[in-house]
């Protein structure tokens, strides 16, 4: 039974909340209505009774009793006539077309306070003797008798009684039509929130490329399908990057981590050999400072991504920068025999931080030296020249070079060329001068044309602060 | 020499103890920045090696509060924070030198003993003495046994920096930032040439070698 799980639909409370809201708003107005009608025909019915009186009044002033009396009799026998009764002071019934009387009626005069039952003349033959109620104003004669003039309250009653049977089949129709609505309605709904549903428990569960199923009707759950089904291909692209990052470090580490874990067991085999355990120890400092270096490429990386803050900016020198990392590669370069050569723009300033910059380029540089050497007549150029307000330091080798296909993944994290495997490195000097160059709102682009690789830095004009 | 260290990792505070210990040093440890502010302001130590991440007081709060105090005791902050702004801040708030989680504990103890010499020294030399080795700031020579080498202005400093500092490991990361006033890694070590040129020029026909590379962790100028 699906009912009780209809129930809980938001959909069929919300329907439930609304049916009862206008059963209530019609109840009320409907009672209103009717109430308001009665009262009018009240009314009417007590004017047309003063009337009567009035009129009785004076017959009696007029001739007396017997007029009266002929004068009741005579309006008695008119069809749809009102109530009159004429009783002795003893309470028998002298003229009128009132055959039997709740008792107490008759017992004080003026308007009766609330409507009582009676009796007329040949409902007693009718089958099953109905009880009519009635109004009426009771008025006691001089001689004791007492006069009682009303008229049946049958029509509002009746009025009311229609009223109150209509206001029930509505209901009950309205009912019954929203208890269907709301069945199939809400059925369908919750067929297609559990579709979703069951989608998603399924890429819970691991199947990552699984989609949450889209009807094609544009609806809201459609849309909103759709935009988690979007998400779900950002989160797995996301997912994918992480995967090769973290495989890759895994990669990475590992092998240096194995290589220091088998040097140490070697040495500690060969104790007696000093200087072998020596050397050890020595190539595993060496080797985790590789380790640790590779470590914080990471971490700045990182952290250069996790955001840009112009908090640790300021005006740089990139022509000072350039001749320091310059200067500081020259020795290297030198016994590479790689010719280092700058040409530079002097005071071409941005907004920036130094020891990025530096570290980017020396290691654009450090890479351009490493990958030329082998070539014949190996040259590293780095030039710095003003782009409108930004400007741009290019470090040209003559080295391989990258093929095109390749330029944009030598810049990803870990990604080590081919032909790049056989030399030291970490593969993250690229990811880091490219990280640091997104940080300052510039780019890093590599590019071939001719021989070789070249490798553009560019800074946006930006202002501090 | 005596020094405070402001650590809260027990192990890395015993650890690092027992280093200095074996490196001929005293070091009292305090657990937390409060001790380790009660502990400065009262005692008498050389230099200061404070975690910027302390328990119960932050440690750069620890040194700029000795600072306003007037205590001049040199300082080094330690952090894992590797913030590119972060140096600057520690640096900011009265600490002399930082150093960055993971260290090589060569590394830290040769700045720590670098930092000790500051103390009372104050730059005034204008010659440095090292066995036959002389270095004139004034006049920018160098001479050895008597016989003047010329140096290049980068050379020059490097020599400079290792002399200020002889009888003491100088690592590579101390002479990028003293001498080229850079903080990074270099994928190459682009130091050992600089030094190895610095080297032929100063021991080049020369018996004795004066510029030491110490295994494992950077160099040092010594007459032996």
């Amino acid at each position: 039974m699906r009912l009780p799980a209809v129930m809980r639909t938001t959909a069929a409370r919300l329907s439930a909340l609304y049916l009862l809201l206008f059963a209530i708003c019609a109840t009320v107005l409907v009672v209103y209505v009717t109430s308001l009608s009665v009262r009018i025909l009240t009314v009417q019915t007590r004017e047309a009774i003063v009337e009567e009186v009035a009129d009785l009044g004076r017959a009696y002033r007029r001739g007396g009793l017997a007029t009266l009396a002929r004068v009741l009799d005579m309006r008695s026998r008119q069809p749809g006539a009102n109530l009159y009764l004429l009783a002795g002071p003893t309470g028998e019934i002298l003229s009128g077309n009132v055959e039997g009387l709740q008792p107490g009626v008759l017992d004080r005069s003026g308007w009766t306070e609330r409507p009582f039952s009676y009796d007329r003349y040949g409902d007693a033959q009718d089958s099953g003797a109905t009880n009519h109620t009635a109004v009426a104003q009771v008025i006691e004669l001089p001689n004791s008798m007492m006069l009682l003039v009303g008229r049946d309250l049958g029509e509002p009653e009746r009025f009311r009684t229609v009223v109150r049977r209509a206001l029930m089949a509505a209901l009950g129709m309205m009912g019954l039509g929203a208890l269907l609505i709301w069945y199939f309605v809400g059925r369908r709904a919750l067929k297609r929130i559990d579709n979703v549903s069951e989608a998603s428990r399924q890429i819970m569960g691991g199947d990552l490329n699984q989609r949450l199923p889209v009807s094609g009707a544009g609806d809201e759950f459609d849309r909103l399908s759709e935009n988690l089904n979007r998400m779900l291909d950002r989160i797995n692209a996301l997912n994918e990057g992480l995967k090769q990052v973290s495989d890759n470090i895994a990669h990475d580490l590992k092998t240096p981590l194995t290589r220091l874990r088998n040097r140490a067991e070697a040495a500690l085999a060969d104790v007696s050999d000093e200087s072998a355990s020596r050397a050890a120890l020595e190539q595993t400092i060496a080797e985790s400072d590789q380790l640790i270096r590779t470590f914080n490429a990471i971490l700045m990386i990182s952290r250069l991504e996790a955001g840009y803050s112009a908090e640790n900016q300021d005006e740089i020198d990139l022509s000072a920068i350039l001749a320091d990392v310059v200067e500081l590669y020259e020795p290297l370069a030198e016994d590479c025999g790689v010719e280092l050569s700058a040409e530079a723009t002097d005071n071409v300033s941005v907004v920036g931080n130094r020891e990025l910059v530096g570290q980017a380029l020396s290691n654009i540089i450090d890479n351009a030296i490493k990958y030329s050497s082998e070539a014949e007549a190996p040259k590293v150029t780095v030039s710095l020249k003003r782009e409108g307000d930004g400007a741009q330091i290019v470090v040209r080798d003559t080295g391989p070079g990258i093929p095109p296909e390749d330029r944009e993944r030598a810049t990803e994290r870990f990604v080590r060329l081919e032909p790049s495997r056989s030399q030291p490195g970490s593969g993250l000097g690229l990811s880091l001068a490219k990280a640091v160059m997104k940080f300052h709102g510039g780019s890093l682009e590599l590019d071939g044309a001719g021989e070789g690789l070249s490798v553009a830095m560019t800074f946006p004009a930006r202002k501090k602060g | 020499m005596k020094i405070l260290l402001i650590e809260d990792d027990r192990e890395a505070a015993d650890y690092l103890k027992k280093a200095f210990l074996e490196a001929g040093h005293v070091a009292d440890i305090a657990p937390d920045g409060e001790t380790g502010f009660n502990l400065a302001d009262t005692g008498s130590y050389d230099v200061y090696v404070v975690d910027r991440l302390l328990p119960r007081r932050d440690g750069l709060s620890v040194i700029s509060e000795l600072r306003e105090k007037g205590d001049t005791t040199p300082a080094l902050v330690l952090s894992a924070l590797g913030e590119v702004d972060d140096r600057v801040t520690g640096l900011r708030a009265g600490g002399d030198d930082y150093l960055t989680k993971p260290y090589a504990f060569s590394e830290l103890l040769a700045r720590v003993e670098v930092l000790r010499r500051r103390i009372g020294a104050k730059d005034v030399e204008t010659r440095y003495v090292v066995g036959d080795l002389e270095l004139d700031r004034l006049t920018h020579q160098v001479r050895r046994a008597g016989e003047e080498i010329t140096l290049q202005p980068r050379e020059f400093r490097l020599l400079e920096y290792l002399m200020r500092n002889a009888g003491k490991v100088v690592t590579r990361t101390m002479l990028l930032e003293h001498v080229w006033d850079y903080h990074f890694d270099p994928q190459t070590n682009v130091i050992d040439v600089h030094i190895s040129r610095l080297r032929g020029k100063i021991e080049k026909g020369f018996e004795t070698p004066v510029l030491h590379t110490v295994r494992g962790a950077g160099y040092m100028l010594r007459a032996d």
